[in-house]
Formats: structure tokens, C-alpha cells, sequence
């Protein structure tokens, strides 16, 4: 959940995603600290009867949710990287300046101009 | 004749069965084939192809459905509960045929708006992410698992953050709003997974149906309750619902005009039908604390929504940010119809998540095709007598936007009709009443928009438009439609109630 306050309350656009990942991880602690039973053993199949094991499925669940943790943040961080190249900044309140500047002084971009 | 030869196909069990399967697969194995075509056209061509395929499946199994049908495929040929399952049922059914229709119209018509849009080199990755989020979405409404559908979720958002952020070669605004969606969607998809994980250890199943039966008999009412409250909250920001619908208007609006398309008239319908699921399948047993929530939580921000949306629109000056909040307003409309939990609620819930996705496609189809004529300006200053200036792609701006107002003979007018009827039967006068001003309200934004395009001249020194056949020709396809369901709607209707008693059963 820290991971979560870190997404609200940080400007920076990177931090946000490196708190994004921790509240995702943290998700992923509570999935596997559901499989275990306490004695169990990793569900591989011993051949005696009366073993405790595990339960696999939140494990496999979680393989799945890492994977898509890791596309998030790769594609987050992508973004991140050409919103450094267009605005020269990674932090939200310059973003939102910039911007802002932008509709001010010229709210129609050079490029649009050889249409008329 | 014709459905005889269908049925001959088509009509065997193990066939049908493995259509549903495909229309999932088709775009999603499609996709990646698209990235690494060189031709725009042929990718463009390979994403009509798999869009028309699932509208073809989509239709073959809607002519079939009836009350009590119920498809089902086992991925993998995994029996539920372990094994992931699709079905197909009245709700399921008429969801994935709006969308298919609605994915495959907005296909025919990117031709030229990509082309102009998009760099070049970047087309075949376009439609690669085009259609993994058209696969995603499809899936998020076949799929019976819960966390195969978070699975789901997360292609359909990472796809659409990369078709966002591709407006970022005209406006770099594009890459703010998806780097915003991408947070917010992901924020929420956890959340999603946490109420999953919850409702897990309660339950030990991850199948629909079966969560469904287990939940009335799990030991810990608290942590299911918990687990539901999770899972509804982290939908409600895929849906766009009120107050979390703030990543919506901007990714609209910066958005490449084919893209806005897309997913103003798909994308939020999937979330919205995945919140009627949770809400009313899985959740089934548990009627006292889902009434408790729809009563308290849902049905406020549902209302909140309609008329922030509405006055939003009504200050808004960019025309794609106007739409977008209007969608919230609609969203608003559908979530508050869901919410009612009666039968009628449902029904016009649906009829309405089929009308808005033809009603918004169309004026964002339009709008696209007024944003490449004029060089990529979305102001509304811009659009002044545009109306006359390009008449075609006007006049079906003007029948969606009436059939947005719900003026009678258009699709939009049954839909108020079904909502208000439903809202009647449950006696609620105050919601009533709100539903019927912000209504009077959207009118104010509609009369702004029609009188800048129709009344007022048009620039001096202005250039001759040119309107492209490409996206006129599905726009005004679309524009015959509102105004064909708004005279004849029986079998949206009967589709609609059919949904209905999927989710609820036939008594509610």
C-alpha cells in the first residue's frame, strides 16, 4: 500500500511507476502467502499418500501477473522516456507548466499553420 | 434458406464451440503479424479481415441465442473449475456483437485517417496494437475466469496506452494522457486483483459460475465483502465511472481520431458489461450487500457521473474533449441502468451500451473526418459552418448528435425511453428527476456544437474540403443505423432482455 501512496503523492513521473511496482509486488506477497500450508512441501507429487503440499495455483496465477507487472513498467518507462524528449522534464508540475505556457502563447503549433 | 445453410455449417455443437474460441484468438494471433508487415495497406486489410471475422462469429452465434443458452469452450480442454472457460450467454452474446460491429466499422474507416495520422513506418505496429486491444476486449467479454479476465483487462489497457500515446506525433499531449491511463488503468487492475485474491482465499475457484455457488456458503462474510469492494472499485476505473473517470476526456482527445473511435465506442462497454457480470453472477449470492453497495455507492457516482459529465461538455471547447465528456454523462447513464438491478434496469442497460457505441462512433468518426480536413485541429472555433462546408460527413454528425439528445426516431430516443421506463418501475423520483434535467442539459452542449458547424459562416479564404469515401461511407452506415434502431429496435430490444435473464435469471 505504500507502493500506492507513492503513485498519488510523488510528482515525479518514474517514482510514480517504481511505486506502482511495489503495490503490484506487494499483490503478488499476498497471492503466494495464500499457497502455503503451513508442513506442506512443494506440490510434486511424492507417491506417499498422506502428504500435505502446498497449492500451486497461486504461484502459477502469479507467474501470469509478473509478466504483465514487467510489460507495464517497461511500457511505463517507455513513455517516460519520450515524455523526457518532447517536454525535457519528468516532473509532473513542469509537465503541467509547460503546457499550460504552451496554450498561452501559441495555442496553434507551427506545423498546422501550412494547412490554412 | 440462407440460415438453413448456416445452420448446416455452423449449427453443430463442437463448431459453434470453437467459434467462440476464435473470435478472440483470430485478432490477438493476427496482431503480431500485423507488426511485422511492411505494407500499410496489408496491414490495414489483415485488420479488417480479423475484425470481420469475429463480426462474422459474433453474428452466427447471435442468430442462435435465445434465454437459457449457454456456449461454453474449455481452453485447453480443462474442465472447469481448474481450467479456464469461455462462455457465451444472452449478456455475453449481444456485448461481443456491438463490439465486433463497432471494432469492424471503426477498421474500415482508419484507412486514410491512419494514413494521414501516422507515420509511416509505425502502421503495421498500429494495427498490431489495434488489434490485440480489439482481442483483449473480446476476450474480457467471453472469458468465465476471474483472473483470466484480469489477464484480459491488461492486454486491452497496455494495447490502448500504445494507440493513445501514438497521437504523440501530432500533439504531445497524447503521450501525458496515456502515461496517465497506463497509471490509473494499472492502479486499478490491481485493485482488481486483490479483490480477486480475496475472494480466492475465501473460495478456492477462480470460475464464474463457481464462485458464484460458493460464495453463499464461505466461512468469512467480512473478507468476501472485502474482496467484492476491491474488485468493483478497480473495475469502476476501467469503465470510466465517476469520480475515476479523469484519464478518459484527455485520452480521447489526443488520441489519433481513428484511435478515439475505437475506444469511445468499444472500450469502456467492455468494462461496463465485466462490472454487470461481477455484480450479478458472481456475486449472486451475496443480494443484501450488492443492493447495499449499488444503493449507496454505485447509483450516486452513476448520477454524479451524468451530470458532471454533462456540464463539463457544456464549458468544453475542444470538440474531442466535448465527446469525451459526454461519454462519461453516457457511462453515467448505463452504470445507473445496471445499478437498478431489476430486469428492465438491465435490459436498458444493454439496449444502451449498444446505442452509445454507435451513437459516439459515429460523431468520433465524423469528428475524425472534419480533424484530417482541416489539418488535426479539434477547437471548436475551427469547425465553424463546417456543416456546409462538408456536408456529407455533416449531416451524419447531425443524426448521431440528435440520436445522442434522444430526439424520437433515432436509436438514442429508446434508449432514454428503456432507462426511464426502469427507473419508473423502481419509483425513485429524485434519481428520475436528475436523469431528466441532465438530459434538458445535454441539449445545451448539442445546440452549441450545431449551431458553430450549421449557422455561423465559414472562414474567409477557406479551402475546399474533400470528404473521403472511406470514412463517409461507414459513418453514414452507422448514422442509417441510429435512426433504423430508433424505428424498429425489436431485436436489440429482445437481445437486451435476453441479457437480462443471463444475468439475473428470468424472475428478477
Amino acid at each position: 500500500m505504500s507502493g500506492l501512496f507513492i503513485v498519488i503523492s510523488s510528482t515525479n513521473l518514474i517514482k510514480k511507476l517504481v511505486g506502482l511496482s511495489i503495490f503490484q509486488t506487494s499483490v503478488f506477497l499476498l497471492y503466494i502467502s495464500l499457497g502455503k500450508l503451513s508442513g506442506g512441501t512443494a506440490p510434486i507429487l511424492t507417491g506417499e499418500p498422506n502428504t500435505l503440499y502446498s497449492n500451486p495455483l497461486p504461484h502459477v496465477l502469479i507467474l501470469t501477473a509478473i509478466v504483465v507487472g514487467v510489460a507495464t513498467t517497461a511500457l511505463g518507462l517507455a513513455l517516460v522516456l519520450r515524455i523526457n524528449d518532447a517536454f525535457e522534464s519528468v516532473e509532473e508540475n513542469e509537465i503541467t507548466l509547460e503546457l499550460a505556457k504552451q496554450s498561452e502563447l501559441k495555442p496553434m503549433r507551427p506545423r498546422d499553420k501550412g494547412v490554412e | 434458406m440462407i440460415t438453413d445453410l448456416i445452420h448446416l455449417i455452423v449449427g453443430h455443437n463442437a463448431v459453434q464451440k470453437n467459434l467462440l474460441a476464435l473470435a478472440v484468438v483470430i485478432p490477438l494471433l493476427i496482431g503480431p503479424v500485423c507488426v511485422i508487415t511492411r505494407v500499410p495497406n496489408l496491414a490495414w486489410f489483415l485488420a479488417l479481415l480479423s475484425t470481420g471475422i469475429s463480426l462474422a462469429i459474433a453474428v452466427l452465434l447471435q442468430i442462435d441465442m435465445e434465454p437459457g443458452v449457454r456456449l461454453t469452450y474449455y481452453l485447453g480442454n480443462w474442465p472447469p473449475p481448474w481450467g479456464i472457460e469461455f462462455v457465451l450467454d444472452g449478456a455475453s452474446s449481444i456485448t461481443l456483437l456491438v463490439m465486433s460491429a463497432l471494432a469492424f466499422l471503426s477498421t474500415l474507416s482508419a484507412k486514410d485517417l491512419v494514413a494521414t495520422e501516422i507515420a509511416q513506418a509505425d502502421i503495421g505496429k498500429f494495427y498490431g496494437a489495434w488489434l490485440l486491444a480489439c482481442g483483449g476486449l473480446f476476450g474480457l467479454v467471453l472469458t468465465a475466469d476471474a483472473f483470466n479476465l484480469f489477464v484480459f483487462l491488461e492486454i486491452s489497457a497496455l494495447s490502448s496506452v500504445i494507440l493513445i500515446s501514438m497521437g504523440a506525433g501530432r500533439d504531445r499531449r497524447a503521450l501525458v494522457a496515456g502515461y496517465n491511463y497506463l497509471l490509473l488503468g494499472a492502479v486499478g487492475a490491481t485493485f482488481y486483483v486483490i479483490g480477486v485474491g480475496f475472494v480466492y482465499a475465501m473460495t478456492g475457484t477462480l470460475n464464474m459460475a463457481d464462485l458464484a455457488s460458493r460464495i453463499p456458503n464461505s466461512s468469512s462474510d467480512t473478507v468476501v465483502f472485502v474482496g467484492f469492494a476491491f474488485m468493483v472499485a478497480g473495475i469502476l476505473v476501467k469503465a470510466a465511472v465517476f469520480p475515476v473517470h479523469v484519464w478518459l476526456p484527455a485520452a480521447y482527445a489526443y488520441a489519433p481520431s481513428s484511435v478515439s473511435t475505437l475506444l469511445a465506442a468499444i472500450a469502456t462497454k467492455a468494462a461496463l458489461y465485466v462490472l454487470a457480470r461481477v455484480l450479478f453472477t458472481i456475486f449472486s449470492g451475496l443480494s443484501p450487500f450488492v443492493s447495499l453497495a449499488l444503493d449507496n455507492v454505485i447509483i450516486p457516482l452513476a448520477v454524479a457521473g451524468v451530470f458532471i459529465g454533462t456540464v463539463m461538455a457544456i464549458y468544453e471547447s475542444d470538440i474531442k474533449k466535448l465527446l469525451a465528456q459526454s461519454s462519461v454523462a453516457q457511462i453515467g447513464y448505463i452504470a445507473l441502468s445496471f445499478s437498478l438491478a431489476t430486469k428492465a434496469g438491465i435490459s436498458a442497460g444493454f439496449v444502451h451500451i449498444g446505442n452509445h457505441a454507435i451513437i459516439k462512433g459515429g460523431l468520433f468518426m465524423a469528428v475524425a473526418s472534419f480533424v484530417i480536413s482541416l489539418g488535426m485541429r479539434t477547437n471548436l472555433k475551427e469547425l465553424r459552418g463546417i456543416g456546409r462546408r462538408m456536408p456529407i460527413t455533416g449531416v451524419a454528425f447531425l443524426i448521431c448528435g440528435l440520436s445522442l439528445a434522444g430526439l424520437p426516431l433515432t436509436a438514442g430516443f429508446m434508449s432514454k425511453l428503456f432507462i426511464i421506463r426502469a427507473i419508473l418501475e423502481t419509483g425513485s423520483f429524485i434519481v428520475l428527476s436528475l436523469v431528466l434535467i441532465s438530459s434538458v442539459l445535454s441539449l445545451v452542449y448539442l445546440w452549441k456544437i450545431f449551431e458553430i458547424m450549421w449557422m455561423q459562416p465559414a472562414p474567409m479564404k477557406s479551402p475546399v474540403l474533400v470528404e473521403k469515401p472511406s470514412v463517409y461511407l461507414p459513418l453514414w452506415f452507422i448514422a442509417i443505423v441510429n435512426i433504423w434502431l430508433g424505428v424498429d429496435a425489436d431485436w436489440l430490444i429482445t437481445a437486451s432482455q435476453t441479457a437480462a435473464v443471463a444475468l439475473i435469471g428470468a424472475d428478477g
